[in-house]
């Protein structure tokens, strides 16, 4: 077994590249020969800086096994995956955005190896990204393929009878959620049906963006919610994630360019713990609450979110490197929700990534 | 129950005739038969599918022992004792996921084991919690109560640990047969007195042995049946001393008054039980002092010295009135005591929940064959035995005894 004190750095790369990697193909090593983290732990430097297993395990954090979650769900695509519906004018000229959600039971794998019986919206956790401008109209076909009543309930500004509470959709109804997107900002949605924590939990919500009529500037836009799985279901969280996937984003770091504006919408629908927060290593960010008000903001590195609420976080990250991004509970962080930015000089806009763009 | 032997033949239907022997053998072996044609048609036709349909996999892990053997390393010895095979998918140390490795494969089958080793940086002398999660969700968890490094089976250790034993153990038996001067001279009545208050010292030992048995029993996995296990054990110790007795005692019928020999030979039986029951409590003080979940502090030393001290007194005061040799007493107090050594060992290095039960189940059982052996004996030497007022004083005079030395005990 290794021991700490007495092996060398060359041998216990040995073993990270054929102890561990041979076990559980997380050495950094194994990490590095992948694509995408290859680049990022050459140029931020890691490669060279890891003297010790304690600071893979740094590096690491502890989880066993590698990514992508089993289950199909694709946490890189997840970020940009900004669903505009099917688009359409009334006689009025106002733009109609339709959306098909359908509820269904799904296992679902949050962390590696470890399955989740999950409810969804459209077979995935978090649901769809609906995005919209303020004053488009949205018809969101909702019917429930799933074994218990579900409904979807939109925050925002809207008639009450729209507001997903009623009315309850059984298993195999439908009902058609319709009402102008307002205000701008960023809102969840989510199941209403009681028992809440559960029909919540399991992971029935997603994200409503809605753009300022015109729209935001330009930058490099990602979708980030904060979730977590009580998988014993004992009222407890046993994992935690930002988009799901726990450490994902730790070995498959969110590549940005450096100095490039970039945007994250952010929503906490973590349920159990009253709240959850994000933190950013190296660099600031100016914090936009709700995402409603384009002209105050806080510029901090620390923020907090009560269960349901949102914000949006705007950065230009000034040096080059991995950026750890972290919920600031040492507990989640330690569970799961640890992930890094990677500032990448002169990245491309089409490496994968669009900058925004506007439908 | 009846120590009479039986005689020869005196069990009814035991001759049967050579012809119908083989129809017996038969109408033997039938319900067997139909039982193998039930498994067959379960396991090939699977008619209990419809009793399956939906309910999710039923997973019992047990973390047996997390191991401690250096500084920054953690060993989680893990059994599976549930119905099905498990799959280990994370491991979390106090809260946080952290990497491992598995000796062999990931998915431990029904009744399998595991070692899970990690790189952990445990802090001496604090709790941790190690909690396994399968790939279900569901999570098994574990305490180690107080940190601390692991011993290896080292000769240093393995003297500490001698030096345990024979404080707790030996010394306290040997000078517990130091009241045989005194006893010597009693009459019998106050000798019977003193055999009560022996009783009483055992039965409390009995009882708490049981419910130690039990307690550890608690987390024995499912599948090897704890409960089960502290019924095997003490009704087997209990059965296999009293047939030792019996066919010493066989041929002299059951009311014959004892003689020297006989009082021997139960003080024997008794240093014996009592040595059996050692065996298991050392089991139990190495295991604990191992794993860090006592502090063996001088003040737990004094109490089981001088709870264990009364043991000695029981082997004694058979044979105190028969002046034996004190080879004799020293034999007797080496059967006694010198399995505490033992069982420290055992426990210390390769301690297991089912071998502890079983240990501590096979004391309990050889202590209440030693009280029935000295009951009988009383009750051979005066009609009233156990029961005269003086002797019932005595019982619970003995009882009250290990009462107040136990409370010493409690760590």
């Amino acid at each position: 077994m290794m021991g700490p004190k007495t092996m060398s750095r060359r041998d216990w790369l040995k073993l990270g590249g054929v102890g561990v990697a041979g076990l559980s193909g997380t050495s950094v090593l194994a990490l590095a020969r992948r694509g995408g983290a290859a680049a990022a732990l050459e140029h931020a430097g890691v490669q060279e800086a890891i003297h010790s297993p304690t600071e893979l395990a740094q590096l690491r954090m502890g989880v066993f096994g590698d990514h992508p979650p089993a289950d199909g769900f694709d946490p890189d695509a997840f970020l940009f995956d900004f669903d505009y519906g099917d688009v359409s004018r009334d006689e009025a000229g106002r733009t109609v955005r339709e959306y098909e959600i359908v509820a269904v039971d799904r296992e679902i794998e949050v962390a590696p190896g470890v399955w989740f019986p999950a409810w969804t919206y459209n077979g995935r956790v978090p649901g769809p990204t609906l995005r919209c401008t303020e004053g488009d109209l949205l018809r969101i076909r909702f019917s429930n393929a799933g074994s218990h009543p579900h409904t979807i309930h939109f925050h925002g500004t809207h008639p009450p009878a729209m507001d997903g509470v009623f009315p309850i959709v059984e298993p195999g109804e439908r009902f058609t959620y319709e009402f102008p997107a307002k205000p701008f900002g960023v809102h969840p949605y989510h199941c209403h049906a009681i028992p809440l924590k559960r029909h919540i939990h399991k992971g029935l919500y997603g994200t409503l963006i809605v753009d300022p009529p015109g729209g935001r500037s330009p930058a490099r836009e990602l979708v980030m919610v904060m979730n977590g799985f009580d998988t014993n279901f004992d009222g407890e969280n046993e994992v935690y994630a930002v988009n799901t996937a726990a450490f994902y984003y730790q070995t498959h770091p969110i590549r940005v360019g450096v100095g490039e504006p970039v945007r994250i919408y952010l929503v906490n629908l973590t349920e159990f713990d009253p709240i959850n927060s994000l933190h950013l290593h190296a660099g600031m960010f100016r914090y936009y609450r709700t995402g409603t008000r384009p002209d105050q903001y806080e510029l901090t590195d620390t923020i907090m979110l009560c269960q349901g609420e949102r914000g949006i976080v705007e950065l230009e990250l000034e040096n080059p490197g991995l950026h750890m991004v972290h919920a600031h509970q040492s507990e989640f962080a330690e569970l799961g929700w640890m992930s890094f930015i990677d500032a990448v000089p002169h990245l491309a806009a089409e490496d994968g990534v669009p900058v925004h763009r506007y439908v | 129950m009846s120590d009479a032997p039986r005689s020869p033949g005196s069990a009814p239907g035991s001759e049967p005739g050579r012809g119908r022997s083989g129809r017996r053998v038969l109408l033997g072996l039938a319900p067997l038969l139909l039982l193998g044609a039930l498994v067959a048609v379960f396991v090939f036709a699977d008619p209990a599918s419809v009793l399956r349909a939906g309910f999710p996999p039923i997973e019992e892990l047990t973390i047996e022992r997390v191991t401690l053997p250096e500084p920054g390393l953690m060993r989680i010895h893990v059994v599976n004792g549930g119905p099905e095979a498990v799959t280990v998918a994370q491991v979390m140390v106090d809260d946080a996921y952290w990497q491992h490795e598995i000796d062999g494969e990931r998915t431990i089958p029904r009744l399998g084991r595991a070692t899970i080793a990690l790189n952990y940086p445990w802090v001496e002398g604090e709790p941790h919690e190690v909690v396994l999660v399968s790939s279900t969700g569901l999570t098994f968890a574990h305490e180690v109560e107080v940190a601390t490094q692991t011993p290896r089976p080292s000769a240093r250790f393995f003297g500490i640990f001698a030096l345990l034993g024979i404080y707790v153990g030996l010394v306290p038996v040997l000078i517990g047969l130091l009241w045989y001067p005194f006893l010597r001279d009693v009459s019998r009545r106050w000798l019977h007195f003193f055999l009560s208050l022996t009783i009483g010292l055992l039965v409390f030992l009995g009882a708490d042995a049981l419910n130690e048995a039990l307690e550890t029993a608690d987390v024995v996995p499912e599948a090897f049946q704890g409960v089960g296990l502290v019924v095997l054990g003490a009704l087997g110790s209990f059965l296999a001393l009293r047939a030792l007795s019996s066919a010493r005692r066989g041929r002299r019928g059951p009311e014959a008054e004892d003689d020297a020999t006989d009082r021997l030979g139960i003080a024997y039986l008794i240093a014996l039980g009592i040595g059996l029951h050692n065996l298991g409590e050392g089991l139990a003080i190495g295991s604990a002092y191992a794993l860090g979940e006592i502090a063996l502090g001088s003040f737990l030393v004094i109490g089981f010295a001088l709870h264990n001290t009364t043991e000695g007194l029981a082997i004694v005061a058979p044979v105190a009135a028969d002046r034996p040799p004190i080879r004799h007493l020293l034999a007797m107090g080496a059967i006694a005591g010198l399995p505490t050594i033992a069982g420290t060992w055992i426990g210390g290095f390769s301690y297991s929940p089912i071998a502890a039960t079983l240990f501590l189940a096979v004391g309990a059982g050889a202590i209440l064959e030693v009280v029935y052996e000295i009951a009988a004996m009383m009750r051979r030497q005066q009609p009233a035995g156990l029961f005269a007022p003086l002797n019932a004083t005595g019982l619970a005079l003995g009882m009250l005894v290990m009462y107040g030395t136990a409370l010493l005990v409690v760590a």
